[in-house]
């Protein structure tokens, strides 16, 4: 008995200290805000930075989401900005949940506070989160729901997202969009086949801005995960994902509709592609014995039910694609030599020299070429981040192949082909456990 | 006469004879001292090799573009040119030690400079080594910036930048060697003057389309929707 009382005597001053470190972490105005919250069952963290035009709708569809669903629940916005000069923080804090209750006719229980904190004069993706997540803590919240101003926000994704947390158990809540035709193409030829060849579940969105997860997966987090400038800088999303598989945490996927599509521009490849491929070659490292041991996958409970709609495709330059994957081959050779086998650099010169309207670029070549580079990555042959950006262009490759090759396809016989391609991560893992050594 | 002749011969051969046996301890402490900084150099050139091979200096010399230019040259890897150098640097310094425990008129002045000029001589070797790691990140960098904004000429702009640098490295060593410094600054100033001209008019004149066509993209705003709507979407 003396031992059991010692015990939890040791894990309650561990868990006070960790509060007290991340109390310091957060700001003297967070914490007294936070303070006047109190505890609390659900927290929504909304990290902004400049979102005016979108903030009153996201703000309304959550309010709306939480009367609706979790009336009896006790329940906290917490915006994390990034230092908005357009007024996004105020625009939250002056939504009042009464606007809803008068319009919907929604009898809430209970009040919904907002607190609002800014980290900084620039989006800092893993400052934001973490500062979710010790705010978290510190509330003791049972589930914590991040969402992105940037989507689509429907009262709708609150139930989604919180129900199998809140009422199933689940540790970590991802979702599943319906997409577009050609949109998320970096999810579906390199992100979701690889996480999903590394890490044996069938994860459709490893990098996802909105999302829920339990309080014992935050809290876990927050106190295993070793946070440093470059953390705080970098984006978390797929290393919370990682975490939460690797942790062996209760995951499911959740429907949340239709993903609205963001225009961007060709030179917002290379930052994505830090952001999401970069942060996963960078886990393979601490992670390798608990992957380099999985065959094959399993698929994920998901919750919800798709909606079965056909969707306008996106309009992709295929030839411009074609173009500077036939220009980074030829351009960049002197740093592939540092990364690829080569045998994989000859078939890459080959079908960027051959049929110059249309180079073919093979799933094969394209799994192994993968590989070689998470190998480097891994061995740091040069910079890192170097190798992140010379990815680029062979990307820009793979999908003119992959454009061609659907260019009449329907969503399921795409769907079919992105399920070829993760079958053939799956098949030539072996290919990137022996570059590995 | 012969007696006078026989008694200089004999005082000169007792003097060579005198001379010699204040030299030969010497000539012994010499060749001593340059057994002892074989030794020593050995020792050292061991040493330094097993750090740099623990530190993967191979590596980092290869990133840096080292090893390319020691294999063009036919030279050893950098590890073993490293380690190397450093045991005839040792070694020559302990002879030369020797040298001056001979007590040879000027000898100690000499050895002096020598023992002066090492340090000097390992800063420059410092500041190529980092030098040519700079112009082959700093280039590769150029290199995949230029590539992934569909710039251009981006290998002629890397190559560019690396010489810029490299020219900057190599003065800098030779200012620090003190070899014909003001011949090598006056060059230095004059060949990095003609070649920031020759980029101002060459950009000026011959890339009038090109720059017009920046100028377009950076700031022309009416023409962004257009070029935007058939952009790759990632996530």
């Amino acid at each position: 008995m003396p031992e059991e009382i010692a015990v939890a005597d040791r894990s309650t001053t561990v868990r006070a200290e960790i509060k007290l470190t991340e109390e310091s972490f957060l700001s003297d105005d967070c914490v007294r805000q936070l303070m006047g919250v109190g505890e609390i069952d659900i927290l929504i963290g909304l990290p902004t930075h400049n979102n005016a035009k979108t903030i009153a709708s996201s703000v309304a569809a959550i309010q709306d989401g939480i009367l609706r669903w979790f009336p009896r629940e006790r329940a906290a916005i917490l915006n994390v900005d990034g230092g908005s000069r357009d007024g996004t923080p105020d625009l939250i804090l002056n939504a009042a949940i009464d606007d809803i209750r008068g319009r919907k006719f929604r009898n809430a229980l209970r009040t919904l506070p907002s607190v609002s904190t800014k980290y900084g004069n620039s989006a800092e993706r893993g400052t934001a989160f973490r500062t979710i997540l010790a705010a978290a803590d510190l509330l003791s919240a049972k589930a914590c729901v991040v969402l992105s101003p940037e989507s689509n926000i429907t009262p709708e994704w609150l139930p989604a997202l919180l129900s199998p947390i809140y009422r199933e158990n689940f540790d970590l809540v991802l979702p599943s969009y319906i997409r577009q035709k050609f949109d998320g193409l970096l999810v579906s030829n390199l992100l979701y086949p690889l996480a999903r060849a590394l890490y044996g579940l069938r994860i459709h969105e490893p990098y996802a801005t909105d999302f829920s997860f339990s309080g014992r997966l935050g809290s876990q987090f927050l106190t295993q995960n070793t946070w440093n400038s470059d953390i705080d800088r970098a984006a978390f999303e797929v290393r919370f994902s990682t975490a939460a598989i690797t942790g062996a945490y209760k995951i499911c996927q959740s429907s949340l509709g239709v993903k609205p599509h963001v225009e961007r521009k060709s030179a917002d490849l290379v930052p994505v592609l830090r952001q999401t491929i970069g942060e996963l070659f960078c886990v393979m490292d601490p992670t390798f014995a608990w992957w380099s041991g999985k065959n094959g996958s399993e698929p994920i409970p998901v919750s919800g039910v798709a909606p079965q709609v056909e969707l306008e495709p996106v309009r992709i330059n295929r030839k411009r694609l074609g173009k500077m994957f036939q220009t980074g081959v030829a351009e960049l050779q002197s740093v592939f030599q540092a990364i690829l086998s080569p045998n994989t650099m000859a078939e890459l010169q080959h079908i960027a020299q051959t049929n110059e309207d249309d180079p073919f670029y093979p799933s094969e070549l394209w799994v192994k070429t993968v590989y070689e580079f998470a190998a480097a990555y891994h061995k740091s042959v040069i910079n890192r981040d170097h190798i992140v950006q010379a990815l680029a262009p062979l990307f820009r490759g793979r999908v003119q192949t992959f454009l061609l090759e659907n260019k009449n396809s329907s969503s399921a016989e795409m769907e079919n082909n992105v399920e070829n391609l993760c079958l053939e991560f799956e098949r030539l893992k072996p290919y990137l456990l022996e570059m590995w050594k | 006469m012969r007696e006078i002749i026989v008694s200089e011969l004999t005082g000169a051969i007792q003097e060579l004879a005198r001379d010699f046996a204040r030299f030969l301890p010497r000539l012994i402490v010499l060749v001593i001292i340059a057994l002892a900084g074989l030794l020593i150099a050995w020792l050292l050139k061991y040493i330094v090799r097993s750090v740099l091979r623990l530190i993967k200096f191979d590596k980092l010399s290869e990133n840096a573009g080292a090893s390319q230019l020691l294999a063009k040259a036919a030279l050893p890897s950098s590890t073993e040119l490293v380690s190397r150098l450093v045991f005839w640097l040792a070694w020559l310094g302990f002879i030369l030690l020797g040298v001056s425990a001979l007590g040879i008129l000027g000898m100690d002045e000499q050895v002096a400079r020598f023992f002066y000029f090492l340090p000097r001589l390992f800063v420059a070797l410092f500041i190529v080594f980092f030098g040519l790691l700079a112009a082959s990140f700093f280039s590769r960098a150029a290199l995949l910036a230029a590539v992934n904004a569909n710039y251009p000429s981006a290998r002629l702009l890397s190559a560019s930048i690396r010489v810029v640098i490299m020219v900057f490295v190599f003065s800098m060593a030779t200012e620090e060697l003190g070899i014909a410094e003001q011949t090598v600054l006056l060059a230095f100033g004059i060949a990095f003057g003609a070649i920031m001209l020759g980029l101002a008019i060459a950009f000026g004149i011959g890339g009038q389309e090109l720059a017009r066509r920046f100028l377009e993209k950076r700031f022309a705003h009416e023409n962004r929707g257009e070029e935007n709507e058939d952009e790759l979407s990632t996530l």
